[in-house]
Parts: C-alpha cells; sequence; structure tokens
C-alpha cells in the first residue's frame, strides 16, 4: 500500500505517494520528477545518487522512502543559488573534471559536503572526500583540482 | 523487490512487538539489508526501523567509565565522539573502514554485527576489547558477550523476535589499546581479505598482562586466536615475540581461497598484520594509554 511521505526538498516542502519498496532515489527521481540524481549501481557502490539527508552525504538508493519522512534532502538541483553555479560546480566546469557528466551530480554533493566541514581540505582529504564516488572517464586528478580550486575560491570569497 | 510494510516504532517494547509478528526484520542503517531485499538474498514481510528509538540512537558514557553505544548510532555520529575517540580510537578507525563516507552516515555497529560478515570490520576489535550485547527479546533484556553471537556467514544468534539494543565497551584498562588492521587490495570502497583486531594490555613491570586478537574474513566467523593470546601473556612485548605471536595466529587462521585471496596469502597476511596491530598496541599502551 502506497503512503504519503513528507521531506523538505532544497528548501521546499514536498510529499509524494510512494510505495514502502521505493527507494530515496525512486521517491527523487521518479514521483518528484528530480532526474539530476543519478541512479548508477543500486548497490551504495558508485555514489551516482549521492545526496544530502539531514546534511548528510548518503546514497539514495540505499534509504527507503519512508526512511526520508520528515527529513531536509539536497539533492543537485538545489545546489546552484538560482542562476549562478556553486563555486564547486564553476570549478569542475573551468578545469574539464566532467566528461560523461554522470557521476558530477554525486561528486558535487560529496564535494559541498566536504567542504561544509572542511573549508581547506588538503588533496588527500579531497580524494577521501570522493572515494564513494566512482568515475570512469577523468581519472580524478581534474576533478580533484577543481574542489581544491573550488575551496580556495570560497576561502577567497569569504574574505572579501 | 517483494512486498513489505514499513514500521518506524518510538519503543524497543513496541519494535520487539513488531518482530515478533513473523517476517520481520529490522533496519538500522539499511547499507546491508537494502541491497539484501533487492537482490532477493533477505526476506521481509515487515520492516522496523530502529532509527528513532531513542536508546538505540543513543552514545553514552557508563558508571563504571565504560560505554553504551546503541545499536543504531550511525558510524558518522561514532566518529564525531571525541570523549569516545579518546578512549577507543581503534573503534572509530575501524568503523570508518567500513563503505564510503556516505555508507558511514547510515551504517551502524549494530548493522556491521548483525549483518554477520566474517568480514565486518567494527567487529574483531569489539571482541578483542570483550564489549558485551544487550538484547531485548520477549523475556526481557539479557546481555552477553560478543563473542557468542556470530554463528556463520550471514547468521547470528538472534531469534527472529529479538532485537540488539546496545553494545557494551568496558571501561578502557590504564596502559591499554586497541587496534584493528585490515588488508584490502584497494585503498578505499574494499572488503577485508583479512584483518586483526587486537587489544593489549601491559603491566606494571611493562609485561604483556592481556592479549586478545580477533581475525577478520579467515574463518567462517571473525575468529579468536586464543593459542597466540596464550603464548604472549606474561611475557615482555620483544619483536621476536610479536613475529612468533602472529606465527602462531595464522596457525590458527581457517582460511579459504576465493576470487579475492588465496588462503596461503591470507595466512601470509595474518601473520602480518596479527605482528603489526600487536606492535602497534603495545606502543600506545606503554605510553600510559590512560582513561579519563
Amino acid at each position: 500500500m502506497k503512503t504519503v511521505v513528507h521531506c523538505d526538498v532544497n528548501g521546499e516542502p514536498r510529499e509524494a505517494l510512494a510505495d514502502p519498496r521505493d527507494t530515496l532515489l525512486v521517491l527523487l527521481r521518479d514521483r518528484l520528477g528530480l532526474t539530476g540524481t543519478k541512479e548508477g549501481c543500486s548497490n551504495g557502490n558508485c555514489g551516482s545518487c549521492t545526496v544530502l539527508l539531514d546534511d548528510a552525504p548518503v546514497c539514495a538508493c540505499l534509504v527507503l522512502a519512508g526512511e526520508a519522512e520528515g527529513a531536509q534532502i539536497t539533492t543537485i538541483e538545489g545546489v546552484a543559488d538560482g542562476n549562478t553555479l556553486h563555486p564547486v560546480q564553476k570549478a569542475l566546469i573551468e578545469h574539464g573534471g566532467t566528461q560523461c557528466g554522470f557521476c558530477t551530480p554525486g561528486i558535487v554533493i560529496s564535494a559541498v559536503a566536504m567542504l561544509a566541514e572542511n573549508p581547506r581540505p588538503s588533496d588527500g582529504q579531497i580524494r577521501h572526500a570522493i572515494a564513494g564516488n566512482i568515475c570512469r572517464c577523468t581519472g580524478y586528478d581534474k576533478i580533484v583540482a577543481a574542489i581544491a580550486a573550488a575551496a580556495s575560491e570560497m576561502q577567497a570569497g569569504a574574505k572579501r | 523487490m517483494q512486498a513489505f510494510s514499513y514500521e518506524r516504532p518510538r519503543t524497543v517494547e513496541d519494535a520487539s512487538r513488531l518482530l515478533a509478528g513473523g517476517r520481520a526484520r529490522a533496519l538500522a542503517g539499511g547499507t546491508d539489508l537494502i541491497p539484501q531485499l533487492r537482490e532477493g538474498r533477505r526476506e521481509a514481510g515487515t520492516i522496523v526501523d530502529l532509527k528513532h528509538i531513542g536508546e538505540l540512537g543513543a552514545i553514552v558514557r557508563t558508571p563504571d567509565k565504560g560505554w553504551r553505544i546503541g545499536a543504531a548510532v550511525s558510524v558518522r555520529k561514532l566518529g564525531a565522539d571525541g570523549d569516545l575517540a579518546r578512549d577507543y580510537p581503534g573503534l572509530i578507525e575501524a568503523a570508518q573502514l567500513i563503505g564510503s563516507l556516505q555508507v558511514q552516515s547510515r551504517a551502524t555497529l549494530g548493522g556491521n554485527l548483525c549483518n554477520g560478515a566474517p568480514s565486518a570490520d567494527a567487529v574483531p576489535l569489539l571482541m578483542s576489547i570483550e564489549a558485551r550485547v544487550e538484547i531485548a527479546g520477549k523475556g526481557g533484556r539479557r546481555t552477553v558477550s560478543m563473542d557468542s553471537l556470530p554463528l556463520g556467514p550471514g547468521k547470528i544468534a538472534l531469534a527472529p523476535d529479538e532485537l540488539l539494543v546496545a553494545i557494551m565497551l568496558p571501561a578502557r584498562p590504564t596502559r591499554s589499546a586497541a587496534r584493528y588492521l585490515r588488508f584490502t587490495p584497494r585503498r578505499e570502497m574494499d572488503i577485508a581479505i583479512a584483518g586483526a583486531g587486537v587489544a593489549v594490555t601491559l603491566g606494571a613491570g611493562g609485561e604483556i598482562a592481556s592479549a586478545r586478537i580477533t581475525l577478520a574474513s579467515v574463518a567462517p566467523v571473525p575468529l579468536r586466536a586464543t593459542r597466540a593470546e596464550a603464548r604472549l601473556v606474561g611475557e615482555g612485548p620483544t619483536a621476536a615475540l610479536l613475529a612468533e605471536a602472529g606465527q602462531i595466529a595464522a596457525g590458527e587462521a581457517k582460511p579459504i581461497s576465493d576470487t579475492r585471496a588465496s588462503a596461503d596469502y591470507r595466512r601470509e597476511l595474518v601473520a602480518v598484520l596479527t605482528r603489526r596491530a600487536l606492535d602497534a598496541c603495545v606502543a600506545e599502551a606503554s605510553i600510559g594509554g590512560a582513561t579519563v
């Protein structure tokens, strides 16, 4: 039997009918139409479906829709400020840190989550933060460089 | 996925009642259970989400200076507890080997134990520090040694209507340390092909007063290396002795060969990981390791 799930998505209260078997990933993509979050392995191994659940990065495929009742969720659609891209998004474009782009939404969320807790990460810390996000195109170097550049940009922005 | 209903009880009693209803399964972090349900490897008619039961989500210092960790506390929350990390840094380190940061936002110590994997990263150290577990069932609550819980891959000694409530850590003894080391072919996002969780307490004269060694991924359950432990007790922790204990532990391991590693390689790893974990614990214990 379907039930109504209430949660806050990207700052807006939302409700949707969900089957108890639906994952948060299905809720976001199929019920709420937020298809920026990607389905990769559906097993928690690839990180393509990473979203923030009450500020913590999670694989949306490993959360049941019912578990999201009352939660605050941030998806890739909620990262930019209107038409102004988040510094992480801008840096990924500038550094060529995307290729096919499928892993990019998850990478952005993982990077945003890390920078909220650690605004001045080392390259090693950046690599650890995105270790749960598999990219099979770029080889990670450009992604790491982009996240490091975004961190610097955000530091400079905070001082301005 | 088969049809199931989702329940969110607020008390242990309500959760127990739901579990006793039959074909029910407890859900903590879900990082193992949800893929298992999807792939048909586990079945459930009712999913009982434990994350909204207060005591299951709490980390509490006990009056005897030990710790009571709710079975549904996430690894993320565990890692944020500075006092617990000062007492048992090795436990935090071991738990933070589980999956990715995304997985650690959800995964729990209770789930790591109840999933019953011989490779569970948090379990060997918990067994070596003599952690106990509190279990709620129809007849009330009981507390048992963790050693009695694992029965085989995916199997633990919990009745279907029983619920793991908390993991109880003893007060950390002075001049003691506990560490878990594992080996994985990849640095991140991998499963141990062998691991060793070690706890050492030193005596006043610097001799090994007690040692416990629990091995991962080399038997159907996390395996205590009791002969290696016995060899260490009462002796001075020389490099030769620790290496010998590693060799004895390797002899106690019962590994299989599979796609991830051969049995011989796993035995070699046990010798090395046990020696290194012992060495790290002795070094840490001898500079104090005092609590509070």
